[in-house]
């Protein structure tokens, strides 16, 4: 369902050169695949996830969504790409701070074509376990409860593929299983493949296929 | 979730800014429709009493502007009079065949510092006052023509002077309350007119021949005695019993007589075109077109001023607007995270760049509606209080042409404002938006 072939990404330096920062020459994920991205801090992991939802273009190669090359696509393209077939999870902050908890999950479905469903977006804030907080504000969620909301965002439009950036990282270890959990389950459940970063290997275990950056990307190798 | 109540959320996060800089939009608009509201009333309140039914006023050569204000205002210093035989030329003379009607005026009274109008009956027999209303009277008759101390009182002044039907009033001379002037004889109200929204609500008319037997009224005719220690011995004599007695009084004789001015109504079209041209060149007295006048008037002074008064307002709620943007623009360093979120979820850049143009127009309108409102209510307050120094009633004057103009207006301007923070929000670079922390 993804398939990245020759990407190379590098970003301008204060001096003048570029500084490299991916060159993958190839990497696939499958259907509903649940694969987890490892790397040390500043290898470009969250570089690879814009890259992969049509925030940043790389410099070089082509990324396919569902056999549809986005690179080739318009900005206007990718968008709608994003907004259908891709759901993000960061690390903190996913959140509309004005916005209650139901309104945030509807806010995703504001930017695809497909029409405003309401009780979806109830349906999935029950499967994170939040039915009796539709009505509250990120400010008055725990950080825990917040990262359940957006993954009940993330997941509003019926995504193809989950990107998630270090999304436990902010989350106390208690309830990080808990997060880790109904991530996999809704995803299983939804049919959502799932790319997901992170740095504790107690939830890199859990994931069948894991991923070292340092190990596709030549930019790492080299350095 | 529309981008409308994106917005609206938005707007309500920055609560405090929010509401100032609504209100300060809302207190400019509400300036801009009361100066268009008073702008109509006051072109209304003029034009409409500039004709009176009447082509042209004629009067003693000079100011013609005076001569207006005088005649149709009751306003400005006095003019000069013309001889009492001139006023034959229009009745019997040789402009009868061009007049429809003639009314005279004798100016140059007041009481309690309403003007005095003294004239004939006539003035508001079957007469309009504009182009379907007829005079009416509140309480009470018109004066008689053979009653010389019969005079009739405008709406407002009644009202300020507490004069009804029976009430006796002594004309005083010159123009303003100043005490200085001789207190003449009394006249009897016979009549309060009901308002008209003219200046006639402000003045009190009496009887033209008793006005002539007032004391200094007489013109001084070389070799004849002067008539006033008459009249005043006359009058000394029923002093105390006069209201009915008056009407004995010998009127005075036509040498001795002097008009302020006439209002003439031609006596057609063609006429009204000839008969000024006919008096302007006979060199006696100048005929003038109160509109004209009037429209001049406005032209110069009036206008421009509003003008002003407009600029000035428009001012306020550009200046109002530009507190929204700066408003905004404070925001979109907070926000830029949140806009990166939006775009991540799928928004393009257009979509953000709406969302902010859409705050803008709501602040901006939403300001506007309640400014419109403020400034309708404001003038409604006033109404009565302009209705009762003026005479001038406003109701709640219909939704003026230019007030629509308000709407794109503020649009325009929305947009103006909002551009600048709304292409910040459309050149995020999503990438670096969702690094930062918010
Ligand atoms: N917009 C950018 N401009 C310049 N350098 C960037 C930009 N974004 C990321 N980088 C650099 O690219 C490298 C990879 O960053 P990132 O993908 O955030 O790493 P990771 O998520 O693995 O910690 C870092 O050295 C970072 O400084
Ligand atoms: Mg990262």
């Amino acid at each position: 369902m993804l398939s990245l072939k020759g990407l190379k990404k590098s970003f301008a330096e204060p001096g003048g050169g570029r500084l490299p920062v991916l060159d993958v020459p190839e990497f696939h994920l499958g259907e509903a695949e649940q694969a987890v991205l490892l790397g040390r801090s500043g290898c470009g992991k969250s570089t690879l996830l814009h890259i992969i939802a049509g925030i940043s273009t790389p410099n070089a190669g082509s990324v396919e969504i569902d056999g549809v090359n986005i690179v080739k696509l318009d900005e206007a393209e990718r968008d709608r790409v994003r907004a259908e077939k891709i759901g993000y999870i960061f690390q903190t902050f996913n959140l509309l701070t004005g916005f209650t908890a139901l309104e945030n999950v509807m806010l995703g479905m504001t930017f695809a074509r497909g029409k405003r469903d309401e009780k979806r977006a109830k349906e999935l804030l029950d499967r994170v376990g939040l039915a009796h907080r539709l009505k509250h504000k990120p400010s008055t969620l725990s950080v825990g409860e917040q990262q359940r909301v957006a993954v009940a965002r993330a997941l509003a439009n019926r995504p193809r593929l989950l990107l998630a950036d270090e999304p436990t990282a902010s989350v106390d270890p208690k309830h990080q299983q808990q997060v880790i959990d109904l991530i996999r389950s809704t995803c299983r459940e939804e049919g959502v493949a799932i790319f997901l970063v992170t740095h504790a290997p107690e939830v890199a275990s859990q994931f069948d296929r894991v991923e070292h950056l340092e190990q596709f990307n030549r930019v790492a190798a080299l350095a | 979730m529309s981008l409308f109540k994106i917005a609206w959320r938005s707007i309500q996060q920055r609560g405090l800014a929010s509401a100032l800089t609504g209100f300060s939009m809302a207190l400019g608009v509400a300036l801009v429709v009361a100066v268009l509201v008073i702008h109509h009333v006051v072109q209304d309140a003029f034009q409409r009493n500039a004709g009176l039914g009447y082509d042209m006023i004629v009067g003693a050569k000079g100011g013609k502007l005076q001569l207006v204000l005088n005649t149709v205002y009751h306003l400005s210093t006095p003019v000069e009079n013309i001889p009492y035989s001139y006023l034959k030329e229009f009745t019997t003379g040789a402009y009868k065949d061009y007049v429809g009607k003639v009314v005279p005026y004798c100016l140059g009274d007041n009481y309690e510092g309403y003007r005095v109008v003294a004239t004939t009956p006539e003035i508001f027999e079957n007469e309009f006052y504009t182009e379907d209303e007829k005079y009416t009277f509140a309480q009470g008759r018109n004066f008689k023509q053979d009653k010389f101390f019969e005079g009739v009182v405008g709406a407002l002044a009644a009202r300020r002077l507490g004069l009804k039907v029976g009430d006796t009033f002594r004309p005083a001379h010159g123009v303003m309350n100043d005490g200085l002037g001789h207190k003449h004889d009394a006249f009897t109200v016979v009549g309060i007119l009901a308002p008209t929204g003219t200046p006639n609500d402000r003045a009190l008319f009496i009887n033209m021949e008793g006005f002539y037997l007032l004391e200094n009224h007489a013109k001084p005719v070389p070799g004849e005695p002067e008539p006033t220690a008459k009249a005043e011995a006359k009058h000394e004599d029923h002093d105390h019993d006069h209201n009915d007695e008056h009407d004995h009084h010998e009127p005075l004789p036509e040498n001795k007589r002097e008009v302020t001015a006439l209002l003439v109504r031609a006596k057609n079209t063609t006429a009204s075109m000839f008969l000024p041209n006919k008096i302007n060149e006979a060199n006696i007295a100048q005929a003038v077109s109160p509109i004209r006048e009037i429209r001049g008037l406005f032209d110069v002074i009036v206008e421009p001023i509003q003008w002003l008064l407009l600029g000035l307002t428009v001012l306020i709620v550009i200046v109002s607007g530009i507190g929204i943007l700066v408003s905004i623009y404070n925001s979109m360093s907070e926000r830029r995270r949140e806009i990166g979120v939006m775009r991540a979820l799928g928004a393009r850049r257009s979509t953000v760049m709406s969302i902010i143009m859409l705050e803008s127009v709501l602040l901006s309108l939403g300001g506007g509606v309640v400014g419109w409102l403020m400034g309708r209510g404001l003038i409604a307050t006033l109404s009565p209080v302009i209705v009762a120094q003026t005479g001038v009633s406003i109701g709640f004057a219909p939704l003026m042409s230019s007030e629509l103009f308000l709407i794109p207006g503020l649009i325009c301007l929305s947009a103006l404002v909002g551009y600048l923070p709304a292409m910040t929000a459309y050149r995020t670079d999503v990438a670096r938006a969702l690094a930062s922390s918010p």
